[in-house]
């Protein structure tokens, strides 16, 4: 390795810094003597801990938006990718992680989740994410992909005394243990018929048709099926709602939100960079994927009267209609499509569980429809905001969500799957359905509980620019489109 | 610049109000309402009087590019056909600000900013001639007025708000398949470009139905009507004027700027299975609206029947028809928006829409009568009224076409006749039934100052329409030209 290399991955090992530190230093910070078993519960050094990475991830996100024209670059012999792509993807993951740890300060507080050791747990997360992200060889992606999901499956059964937690998190690990297998058997087939791990030799070994087509299938069945399970797409989608309902809140938006950009990059890594030549293959798997995840997450979220498992359907179904922009090959424009939406997706969710955690209280949480009753009248502002996440995710103008699934819209009509994007409309009518029905909820109804939502300025204020932003860029999304176009355009030349 | 500020200006206000008013500073929510309202009125009344009618173009354009990627253009302007929407949206919008003024107690704020949030995506919907950017502002519109019924509306606001926000949205979808269809054919938005875009037959057929879903749908024609009596009975007096007024217009406008000069062959080919259906709204739907026993019901019914008369005038392919449609519209959007105001008047009074609980309302309410009479006879196209004028061109046009048309479309004014005089007979008139009627107050001066604007209207535009006619005439006499040139 080069000292140059070095320089290069300066952000991943700022944060990699970071992160020892705080195990390291903050268990000696503490306040008295009668807290001495748990060394990583002291307020006063999560707290620290806290301002420390919020700070981190603010540099991180500076650091990377300045690279984002960067020449890209493959460094330590190929196995890590530095692209604009990749710049521009970590940049919103740690943005993403920021505003998550924002929203959630007060929410973690009440429930004593507070602690030096979930924020190193929620830096190491995103760490495995950039490694997903910059991943140029199916071990880094893999190894990515583990750091990412190991954190997570500790996080959410972290709460004390929380047995539904306890039980989310069983399920996720041990679902989550079967996909890494089905994604680790899927590569390692790969490895066999292609004799290599770095994407782009895969890519050359497989266009000079050297390659045992039928080893090669088995792969690729493997892994997009480890790959769907990641995603959250149908039919692997049975441990989303449980996780997202049974971890708190504040876990359940670290999941949802920042990591499925590293879902997506991760895709089009393996898919594009990497299978490119199988896209024969992989567009029909790719195509029932997609269908399923958008009847599948947009019906059942119709049935469902807990928040955050209708999110948990949504999300399923946001998922496949992002897979639609997978389905034109090799199109820029279609890929670029796709990353859009994943971007604002991100920045929907975010908000969306921004605001149940704001709303829940010590002892209470907010999680059912009935508990946003009325929230014009409590907090005009929140619900406002709110109206605008859920017409964004539902893809009405002028949000950024309708630009989004236009994007994706345009791209399947302009590589002649008409019926398809259709049969995307049609699926996203249902979901506006479930949408509108917590606009109902917040507008239509009188507030059960009329207590004032007090405090928390930050993160209000925080969630008012997240807000804005969603309203805004549906309004003025030249700048986020010409992004995504420019980096994928970049990433695919090279 | 004009239309720029027509749009942005009341969404800038709406948004400046919902942000500083609360209930506890009405009177300054609605003065500052009041404020942006009649503005944005004066802003578009140049519109007009500067308009060039030798000129059969788009006028007033704005054209600056919006988002690169997709090509897309903030390309505004204004024709012949369109630019009367536009004064009358702002129009309607003052109405509406002071019809809601001493009713709605309830978040005033947010009521009045709705409103002019709408009033303002409605004008844009008007001027786009991007075809995105139309889109972008039709599904707009949704959101206020979902808004709008659910949290103002009557017993039943929450089905008829999803009724009328999923139907409508269910019509649009599709035609945003279209509107990506036609850009990937002809790799522009442009609206006017589409105009000249040549198209198969069959991409025609399949273009015309998408958009006919999303067209037909917010006219609305028969068969896919029901949600406008369930939306326009919950809706709040201001949401149903502005619901019958402008928004039922964005749907005829929309066949008038796509469907029949994009894809001129289809529309010849289909036009007699759209005045079909339009005969059938004319005179089906006019028997319906005789039996209601809901007033708001029954003219909205009689709005579907009345916005039969425009699709027939659109399909007819000639001049008279299609002028004659334009007219119509203008004048139903004075005549509907007066008839939902006197509903509001005497609901606002009574707590009740239903015919039977009335009669003899002349008795205490004089003044108020001499209006709602005039209107009702306006409704039935009473001749020195507006709707004589819209109604007896599409007719005229129908005649010109075919007779038997012609005369199935003229009986429905006998049947507009018998529905709206006799609630007004049964209403108004004969002897004071119950109590409440007897403690009726007449309207005060807030109410007279509209009703009176209305009337003169009304009764103006149906003396003297030639300023109307004027303008849409070289328009309308371009379309017809456009359309009767084959595109294949």
């Amino acid at each position: 390795m080069q000292a140059i290399d070095l320089l290069e991955i300066l952000p991943e090992l700022i944060l990699l810094l970071v992160i020892c530190f705080i195990l390291l230093v903050t268990p000696f910070m503490k306040e008295n003597e009668t807290n001495d078993e748990d060394v990583f519960f002291t307020p006063k050094a999560a707290g620290f801990a806290y301002q420390i990475s919020i700070l981190t991830l603010l540099i991180l996100a500076i650091m990377f938006a300045m690279r984002v024209s960067d020449m890209p670059l493959r460094i330590m012999n190929g196995l890590y990718i530095i692209d604009p792509f990749s710049n521009v993807l970590k940049c919103i993951s740690a943005i993403a992680v920021m505003v998550t740890l924002i929203y959630s300060k007060q929410y973690l507080i009440d429930r004593q989740l507070f602690r030096t050791d979930y924020i190193a747990l929620v830096l190491l997360a995103l760490l495995g994410q950039f490694v997903m992200i910059s991943g140029a060889n199916m071990l880094t992606l893999y190894l990515g992909l583990e750091l990412l999901a190991l954190s997570t499956y500790t996080l959410t059964a972290m709460r004390p005394n929380y047995p539904r937690g306890i039980e989310a998190g069983m399920k996720y690990f041990i679902l989550g243990a079967l996909s890494s297998g089905f994604l680790l058997y899927g590569m390692s087939m790969i490895y066999g018929a292609t004799g290599s791990l770095d994407l782009e030799d895969i890519m050359r070994n497989i266009s000079n048709d050297g390659v045992m087509r039928l080893v090669m299938a088995f792969g690729l069945v493997f892994l997009l099926a480890g790959l769907a399970f990641k995603l959250g797409a149908a039919p692997f989608h049975m441990w989303v709602p449980d996780v997202y309902h049974g971890a708190p809140t504040s876990v359940t938006l670290l999941i949802g939100g920042a990591p499925k950009i590293a879902a997506f990059a991760i895709t089009f890594r393996l898919l594009v960079g990497g299978l490119q030549p199988l896209d024969m293959e992989w567009q029909p798997i790719l195509i029932f994927l997609a269908i399923t995840s958008l009847v599948l997450g947009n019906l059942t979220a119709i049935a469902q009267t807990n928040i955050k498992r209708m999110l948990a359907y949504s999300t399923i179904s946001h998922m496949g209609f992002m897979l639609l922009g997978f389905l034109c090959v090799y199109d820029e424009l279609a890929y670029s499509a796709a990353f859009f939406y994943a971007v604002t997706y991100v920045l929907s969710t975010l908000g969306t569980f921004g605001i149940l955690m704001i709303l829940s209280k010590k002892g209470f949480e907010c999680e059912t429809l009935d508990d946003l009753k009325g929230l014009n009248r409590r907090s005009p502002l929140l619900a406002f905001i709110m109206l605008l996440l859920m017409f964004s995710l539902a893809g009405i103008p002028p949000t950024v969500g309708f630009i989004a699934k236009l994007s994706i819209l345009d791209a399947l009509v302009d590589a002649g799957y008409l019926g398809l994007a259709i049969f995307a409309v049609m699926a996203s009518l249902v979901g506006a359905f479930y949408y509108l029905r917590v606009v109902k909820t917040m507008y239509f109804e009188e507030p059960t509980d009329n207590s004032s939502i007090d405090g928390q300025g930050f993160a209000k204020g925080i969630l008012t620019i997240n807000g804005i932003f969603i309203l805004l860029a549906g309004i003025f999304p030249a700048f986020l489109t010409a992004l995504c176009l420019s980096a994928m355009r970049m990433s695919l030349q090279s | 610049m004009i239309l720029s500020l027509a749009i942005w200006m009341p969404i800038v206000f709406g948004l400046f109000i919902l942000g500083s008013g609360s209930d506890t500073n009405k009177g300054y929510v609605r003065w500052m309402a009041l404020f942006a309202a009649t503005l944005s009125f004066a802003i578009t009344l140049p519109l007009v009087v500067d308009f060039d009618i030798a000129n059969a173009g788009m006028q007033y354009v704005e054209n600056v590019s919006w988002v690169k990627r997709f090509d897309l253009n903030y390309h505004l302007g204004v024709d012949g056909i369109s630019v009367w929407f536009v004064v009358l949206t702002a129009f309607i919008t003052v109405i509406v600000v002071l019809a809601a003024w001493e009713v709605i107690q309830d978040r005033v704020a947010q009521y009045m900013a709705a409103f002019l949030i709408l009033s303002g995506l409605m004008i844009g919907v008007f001027c786009a001639l991007d075809g995105l950017l139309f889109y972008v502002f039709f599904e707009a519109t949704l959101i206020p007025m979902y808004i709008i019924i659910g949290v103002w509306g009557g017993k039943n606001k929450i089905y008829a708000a999803f009724k009328f926000f999923l139907y409508t949205l269910l019509g649009s979808l599709l035609t945003l398949i279209a509107i990506l269809y036609l850009y990937n054919v002809t790799d522009t938005f442009n609206i006017l470009d589409w105009h000249q875009a040549q198209l198969s037959f069959t991409e025609q057929v399949l273009i015309f139905f998408a958009f006919f879903m999303a067209f037909a749908v917010k006219v609305p024609m028969w068969p896919v009507h029901t949600w406008l009596p369930d939306a326009h009975v919950e809706a709040p007096t201001g949401g149903s004027i502005v619901l019958a007024a402008i928004m039922l217009k964005l749907g005829a406008y929309g066949f008038l700027r796509f469907s029949l000069p994009i894809a001129p062959d289809a529309s010849q080919y289909l036009g007699p299975f759209i005045i079909v259906l339009s005969l059938i709204a004319v005179i089906y739907v006019g028997l319906v609206a005789l039996v209601q026993k809901d007033m708001k019901k029954l003219v909205a019914y009689s709005s579907i029947a009345h916005m039969g008369f425009v699709t027939l005038g659109f399909f007819i392919f000639n001049q008279m028809g299609i002028e004659g449609g334009i007219i119509q519209m203008i004048s139903h959007g004075f005549i509907s928006g007066a008839m939902f105001f006197s509903i509001g008047v005497l609901y606002d009074r009574m707590h009740t829409r239903q015919i039977a609980d009335y009669g003899g309302v002349v008795n205490t309410m004089p003044r108020f009568t001499v209006f709602a009479v005039l209107f009702a006879m306006a409704n039935c196209g009473l001749p020195a009224t507006s709707g004589f004028i819209g109604e007896f061109m599409v007719i005229l046009g129908a005649i010109d076409y075919d007779f038997t048309i012609g005369l199935l479309a003229a009986t429905a004014l006998i049947l507009g006749a018998a529905y709206s005089l006799w609630m007004t007979k049964r209403v108004f008139f004969g002897e004071v039934t119950n109590d409440h009627v007897a403690q009726l107050k007449d309207i005060n001066s807030r109410e007279y100052f509209i009703l009176g604007t209305l009337a003169i209207l009304t009764i103006g535009m149906g003396v003297y329409p030639k300023p109307f006619t004027d303008i849409i005439h070289p328009a309308a006499v371009e379309l017809l030209k456009h359309v009767a040139v084959t595109k294949i």
